[in-house]
């Protein structure tokens, strides 16, 4: 939903939504529970935020907010007892809808015959509680790449069409986030079933709810929850208004997607593949990444086979290997495939940017490079008049 | 749009070789038949239990009907496929990708280009425009190859002179070659070319299509004009698995046939 139409459909009583309390919230997972829905939100556990099966929304992160830094990530209480106070943890919801391994046929070897079937079992029905505008967006870019274009994936079509999308708009951004610079928070944009904004002050810790589908609006009823007083509305606008004054990263102010076709012999390339460790930390956390290799097996009577698909990165050597070897050997063509995808070449392929700028690919390197400075280092070097371009290669 | 499923089973009906490590299979459906295929399409062909590798198909009808492909052994999976025997089955998928686009080079000159085995995928444009003369203006064949025990389709090659304007150059030559030495871009100097109405196809290594298109740009071809094939690594052809990456392009997708003028600056960054 863009934000014109947002006021627009603020004049008419549904959409002034509902409010409810911890009790809603409790009574909200036991009725996707009930309606068969496999409920997925975020838990505190091992030291981070983490996406898990929830059976009650005690196990919600009650109390816990996260300190993030470039290459750092910590929980710390909150004495105001909110549960999704906390920015991007390091899973998203493609760990669910584009799984990290997938088995997608079986061969077999019958009497001669090569059989070959679609693994193709019920997806479960999953119901997201807890999606942040970033991740909405970030879900958004996936449907492109995977369902989109010209072929679909049927497996992630099947996972996909049956979620139920929760959304919790964003009041606590981390000193990582800049979905402000993506245009994808810290509201809502379109595509949800049901969105809510946490508010948790003197008044009560309370949930501004309103639907945006049949079936998001079917839940709602079903919740105990009254009519949105305008307090409580306008203390959760100004909690979201005064999230997007307060993102910790920025991008700079340029068309990013020609900055990134404009400095592929950038010396900052250099610069950053001298602390890049080409480990694919960021590939893993960030929640558009979709690359993915094959890898085939067969089982010991040498008559069965499988096909299996799991998550690849580009920082991976063999990611580009062609015969004779990898197409990109250094680190820095390495780093610059990542960052020029995710920022640029995304819009030629997929029609959109493939940043949502969630900030994980900060928190989770281990070394703390931060897209957004390499960003701005590329800018500075285009508006330091860059040296004229040497003699084409051989 | 198509959802993806799993590849179709074929038999090879026949199998033989092209050079000491190239040979060349025709695969007949065992089980539901793809889509026909064009000139200059890829297949995915799967080898039980090994994996998955796109290859071009190297004639569009067999002898026995069949799509025939041609395959180098270089890694495990096209190592199963050169190992094919009649009889034996693959799986198979496609057609994918963009093929060479004919209709621009229906009545021009046609100049092909092939460097190893880059002349597979160009074979059915051979086979296209010597059946059906008419409709296009000369052919011209240059072919390159390491040493002439590299060459592919030999033979057939040499059936093609007296129709088509054919050189053949190697970079290595053994004793008794009798032919042109050197790489194939020095092939160019001896065509009369008429750039305005020729329409050039090329495939071969990466660097062999870099310098060939920028000669015939040289010599006055319309970029446009000029077609390559690229080449990267696959996994799906569908467009999701992200290997094929050429900057903005994903070659499954948008290639392996793009035209020169779209890709010769990628071509010039190192690592792209």
């Amino acid at each position: 939903m863009s934000a014109d139409a947002e006021v627009d459909a603020s004049r008419s009583p549904a959409s002034e939504g509902l409010v409810m309390g911890k009790d809603g919230m409790a009574a909200l997972v036991e009725v996707l529970v009930r309606r068969g829905f496999t409920v997925i939100g975020p838990t505190a556990r091992d030291g981070a935020i983490v996406l898990a099966e929830l059976r009650s929304a005690d196990e919600l992160p009650y109390g816990w907010g996260v300190e993030l830094e470039a290459g750092r990530y910590r929980l710390r209480e909150r004495q105001d007892g909110a549960a999704f106070a906390n920015a991007a943890g390091p899973q998203s919801w493609k760990s669910f809808l584009h799984p990290p391994r997938v088995r997608e046929w079986t061969a077999d070897r019958v009497e001669g015959e090569l059989v070959l079937r679609a693994d193709s079992p019920a997806p479960p029905r999953y119901a997201f509680l807890g999606v942040r505008p970033c991740d909405l967006r970030a879900i958004a870019v996936q449907d492109r790449v995977l369902t989109g274009g010209a072929y679909r994936d049927p497996g992630y079509e099947g996972r996909r069409s049956g979620a139920l999308l929760i959304v919790v708009e964003c009041t606590e951004p981390g000193a990582t986030c800049f979905c402000v610079s993506m245009g994808t928070g810290p509201a809502a944009g379109p595509g949800y079933d049901l969105v809510m904004t946490e508010v948790a002050d003197a008044d009560g810790h309370r949930f501004w709810v309103r639907s945006g589908s049949r079936e998001g609006a079917e839940i709602l009823a079903e919740l105990p929850a009254r009519p949105a007083d305008p307090e409580t509305r306008e203390t959760a606008r100004a909690g979201v208004t005064a999230a997007a004054d307060r993102m910790g990263r920025t991008m700079p102010e340029a068309d990013l997607r020609e900055l990134m076709a404009g400095t592929l012999d950038a010396p900052r390339w250099d610069d950053v593949a001298g602390r890049c460790l080409t480990c694919g930390n960021c590939t893993m956390v960030c929640p558009t990444c979709f690359c993915t290799t094959s890898e085939d097996v067969t089982d010991l009577t040498g008559d069965h086979a499988e096909r299996w698909r799991l998550w690849d990165s580009c920082f991976d050597l063999d990611f580009s290997h062609l015969h004779g070897g990898p197409v990109r050997a250094s680190s820095r063509s390495r780093y610059r495939q990542w960052m020029t995808h995710k920022l640029g070449t995304w819009y030629d392929q997929f029609g959109s940017s493939g940043c949502v700028g969630c900030g994980r690919c900060i928190v989770w390197c281990p070394v703390g490079i931060d897209i957004t400075e390499e960003a701005a280092a590329l800018y500075d070097w285009t508006r330091s008049g860059r040296p004229d371009p040497g003699p084409e290669p051989p | 749009m198509t959802t993806v499923t799993p590849p179709l089973p074929y038999r090879v009906a026949d199998a033989w070789a092209e050079t000491a490590d190239t040979r060349s299979i025709e695969l007949v459906p065992a089980g539901g038949e793809l889509a026909p295929f064009s000139a200059g399409q890829f297949a995915m062909i799967y080898a039980f239990g090994v994996g998955e590798v796109p290859v071009s198909v190297s004639a569009l009808r067999g002898r026995h009907g069949g799509l025939v492909h041609t395959v180098r052994a270089v890694g495990a999976v096209s190592t199963a496929l050169y190992r094919l025997r009649p009889g034996d089955s693959v799986g198979l998928s496609g057609p994918y990708g963009t093929g060479w686009d004919l209709e621009a080079a229906a009545g021009h000159d046609v100049l092909v280009v092939g460097g190893g085995i880059g002349l597979a995928p160009l074979r059915p444009v051979v086979h296209e425009v010597l059946a059906r003369p008419a409709a296009y203006g000369r052919l011209a064949v240059l072919v390159g190859a390491r040493t002439p025990a590299d060459l592919v389709y030999r033979d057939e090659i040499e059936s093609w002179r007296g129709r088509a304007r054919v050189e053949v150059t190697v970079d290595r030559p053994g004793p008794g070659w009798p032919g042109a030495v050197g790489v194939v871009t020095t092939l160019l100097d001896r065509l009369d070319l008429c750039p305005g109405r020729t329409c050039a196809l090329v495939c071969g290594p990466e660097v062999m299509m870099r310098h060939t298109a920028r000669d015939l740009v040289t010599r006055g071809l319309a970029p446009q004009r000029v077609q390559v094939s690229l080449e990267r690594t696959m996994h799906c052809a569908t467009g999701h698995c992200g290997h094929c990456q050429l900057g903005p392009l994903l070659l499954c997708r948008d290639g392996p046939v793009v035209g020169y003028d779209r890709v010769a600056s990628l071509l010039l960054v190192r690592e792209l």
